[in-house]
């Protein structure tokens, strides 16, 4: 049984050198070999999440619900907005929160994620990345909750997907992107400037009005369209839609593209960043 | 195989403090960084326009300091040795130590580390008081390195050392503090590093509980050759681990030996005590007084610092315009706290009063080793009429501090406790097969 601990041992028998500035050779062994850490992380934020609480897990079906209840009723009765084609409104709401909700819920817990395990960072080393990067997956487990949801409401308002869903995969990983390029920037930039602890909520909230999550892109005049795509979660939002609405929700191509490059630039900078600051992280936290 | 396995050369580590008012937060706020930079500005434009009138930038100046927490530290350690290290609080013990655990980076110098690395700097680092005790047994393990597999195969050992068994689902949250702690030593302690790198987590849990740690760690360090490297101000926890030892002070590498010469050259430097008083009106007094106290190590004559097995001499100088007869000098030994450990007078022996001639007087006492416990006592001293007047008090003007040296009665470790010291023979008489043999 303890054959595989063995190996691993005699895998790390060769030597380690610390020196400043050295960035670290081995740094993408290291996050391969702290694997399990980063399965044990988040399985703990998953188990802790709705510890003492008593409806528990429920928790994760009542509130984007309730929210897609809200939307559906100010946008479509009192705003009077329509969805595309044969859409059944609650369900365009549906197509958007489900994104929004992971990007955002991420986005808040990886900013916050160093912090919160600051007697981690100061006490023990792993590969930094873990910890914002464990965070995202908790709140993968929440958007996998809401896509039941939409499962279930499909089959109320008997509106199935077709082979537009096969597209789905590369808009969630679309999605994973861009939560985890935008949240190492605020991580890192959360240890050593506590500012962005405050300025990330109202990112949150400001990031709700400017993304379509309640509406549809259409309602966008065409002129602006570019200029509105430059916010990443409008292609995202759009691609959830096109390929869970059976295509009836229009995906305009420059929008994606553009949701695309700019969520591949912050992916990068933000590693970038991240990896840079990291060595300082205990000297700051 | 007696290859090094740690080496350590030339390793510094820089802080960077702040002296000014505005930045006593450890964070950094945009604000602060905007107001910094736009006063940078404001002050090259003013240091540009005043260099017509002299250069008087000096006043601007915001105060940053580099601060060496450790500064060109070097050593070697070869596999199979434990290293103990000492110091005082920010000798640059723990800095090290996180270095070697590349918890931080750092400023200059190489670390070589052959082989895999463990680094118990806190006790229960990561634990999660709403998960339980089996939970929290898999995320420690995992935190500290170890794999799931690894974990499950020690899984009932470690249950077993902490003696927790019958609260493995409790969550820890719900824990006496005594069993949380035994639960993340034991988990800890079932490591299997190459190196194992400890921080003072011995000062956790009871007597008891420290010595099975302790023993837990002797196994680890004598077991299959692995490399120990131990802080603690625990000294005899570090004597009955460690072979070597080394002695940070300051950031610098002071020496480095043995464990028993380190330790004892750091004991004999631990010392902020007064150890003379001196009267400064004592011309123009009209009454008996002591004019000097002085306090001295009896039993190894230049040492300035007290062990608990030294003897210490007390020196007072008395002076009196006239001749006074019928009075008794007395000294009273008080602990820190202030309460009585013992008092001594001119007439303890002799039952008589003493006479103190006109000018100046000497007296001698001599406290014997080996009596009081370690710690740190105070002295008082009186001239006084038994029954009568109190001449003169001089009170809390000495203080001494009793470390608990390196006597046969320390280097077990076991503890010597109570308000007094003193070594007692033995008689031991061994009854076997009807004859008796006497030893001592």
């Amino acid at each position: 049984m303890c054959v595989l601990g063995l190996l691993d041992y005699l895998n790390h028998m060769n030597e380690l050198i610390i020196e400043p500035g050295r960035a670290e050779k081995n740094y993408w062994r290291d996050l391969w070999r702290y694997r399990e850490l980063f399965y044990f992380l988040s399985w703990r934020d998953i188990l802790v999440r709705y510890k003492q609480t008593v409806i528990g897990i429920a928790w994760a079906v009542v509130r984007p619900f309730l929210t897609m209840i809200i939307f559906t009723i100010i946008f479509s009765r009192i705003a009077k907005l329509h969805s595309p084609g044969s859409i059944p409104y609650a369900l365009l709401v549906m197509g958007g929160m489900l994104p929004w909700q992971f990007i955002s819920s991420s986005l808040t817990a990886s900013s916050e994620s160093l912090i919160g395990n600051e007697k981690l960072i100061s006490k023990v080393y792993f590969p930094r990345l873990i910890i914002p990067a464990s965070s995202v997956i908790t709140s993968f487990v929440d958007f996998v909750i809401t896509l039941g949801i939409v499962a279930l409401m499909m089959a109320w308002y008997r509106f199935p997907p077709d082979w537009h869903l096969l597209a789905l995969p590369l808009f969630v990983a679309l999605a994973f992107a861009s939560a985890i390029g935008i949240g190492l920037w605020f991580c890192a930039l959360n240890v050593e400037f506590r500012d962005f602890r405050y300025l990330i909520p109202f990112v949150v909230q400001f990031g709700l009005y400017i993304s379509p999550v309640g509406f549809s892109t259409n309602v966008v005049p065409a002129k602006w369209r570019l200029l509105y795509a430059l916010n990443p979660v409008v292609g995202i939002i759009d691609g959830f839609r096109w390929s869970l609405l059976r295509g009836e929700s229009p995906l305009w191509l420059p929008s994606l593209a553009t949701s695309i490059v700019i969520t591949s630039l912050f992916c990068f900078s933000g590693l970038w960043y991240f990896r840079k600051t990291e060595r300082t992280f205990s000297d700051f936290i | 195989m007696s290859d090094v396995i740690i080496s350590v050369e030339n390793l510094g580590k820089k802080y960077r403090i702040t002296h000014q008012a505005q930045q006593r937060s450890s964070y950094k706020s945009l604000r602060e960084i905007a107001s910094n930079g736009a006063k940078n500005l404001l002050r090259t434009a003013m240091g540009f326009a005043r260099r017509q009138h002299g250069p008087d930038e000096s006043q601007f100046r915001s105060s940053k300091e580099d601060f060496w927490a450790l500064r060109d530290v070097s050593f070697d350690v070869k596999r199979g040795e434990a290293l103990g290290i000492v110091g005082r609080n920010g000798a640059g013990k723990s800095t090290l130590l996180k270095i070697l655990s590349r918890i931080t980076e750092p400023s200059g110098g190489r670390v070589a580390l052959r082989g895999r690395v463990a680094s118990l700097l806190e006790v229960g680092t990561g634990f999660h008081p709403e998960l339980t005790g089996r939970e929290n047994i898999f995320l420690n393990g995992a935190i500290m390195g170890m794999t799931k597999t690894e974990i499950r195969c020690k899984f009932d050992e470690i249950v077993a050392f902490a003696e927790v068994e019958k609260f493995l689902d409790t969550p820890v949250k719900r824990y006496s503090s005594g069993m949380y702690v035994r639960l993340a030593f034991s988990v800890a302690a079932h490591l299997e590093p190459e190196i194992l790198i400890v921080d003072e987590v011995l000062a956790v849990g009871d007597v008891q509980f420290q010595n099975k740690c302790l023993g837990k760690m002797q196994d680890v360090a004598s077991k299959d050759g692995r490399t120990v490297l131990f802080v603690s101000h625990n000294i005899p926890a570090v004597l009955r681990l460690c072979g070597l030892a080394c002695w940070l002070d300051k950031g610098h590498m002071l020496q480095t030996g043995t464990a028993h010469e380190i330790i004892a050259s750091y004991l004999r430097s631990a010392t902020s005590s007064s150890h003379e008083w001196t009267r400064a009106d004592s011309k123009a007094r009209t009454k008996p007084c002591i004019t000097q106290i002085g306090l001295a190590n009896f039993s190894r004559g230049s040492s300035e610092s007290f062990t608990t097995a030294d003897a210490l001499r007390v020196s007072l100088t008395v002076q009196s315009p006239v001749v006074l007869s019928g009075c008794q000098i007395a000294i009273r030994v008080t602990t820190a706290d202030g309460s009585a450990v013992f008092t001594t007078t001119s007439s303890d022996l002799s039952l008589d009063l003493t006479t103190l001639e006109e000018g100046t007087t000497d007296c001698e006492v001599v406290i014997p080793g080996n009596f009081l416990s370690s710690g740190s006592y105070s002295l008082i001293c009186a001239i006084l009429i038994p029954g009568g007047e109190l001449l003169d008090v001089v009170a809390d003007k000495l203080r001494f501090d009793l470390h608990s040296g390196l006597n046969h009665a320390t280097y077990f470790g076991d503890g010597r406790q109570g308000l007094i010291t003193p070594l007692i023979e033995w008689t031991i008489t061994q009854k076997s097969c009807g004859v008796a043999s006497e030893s001592q």
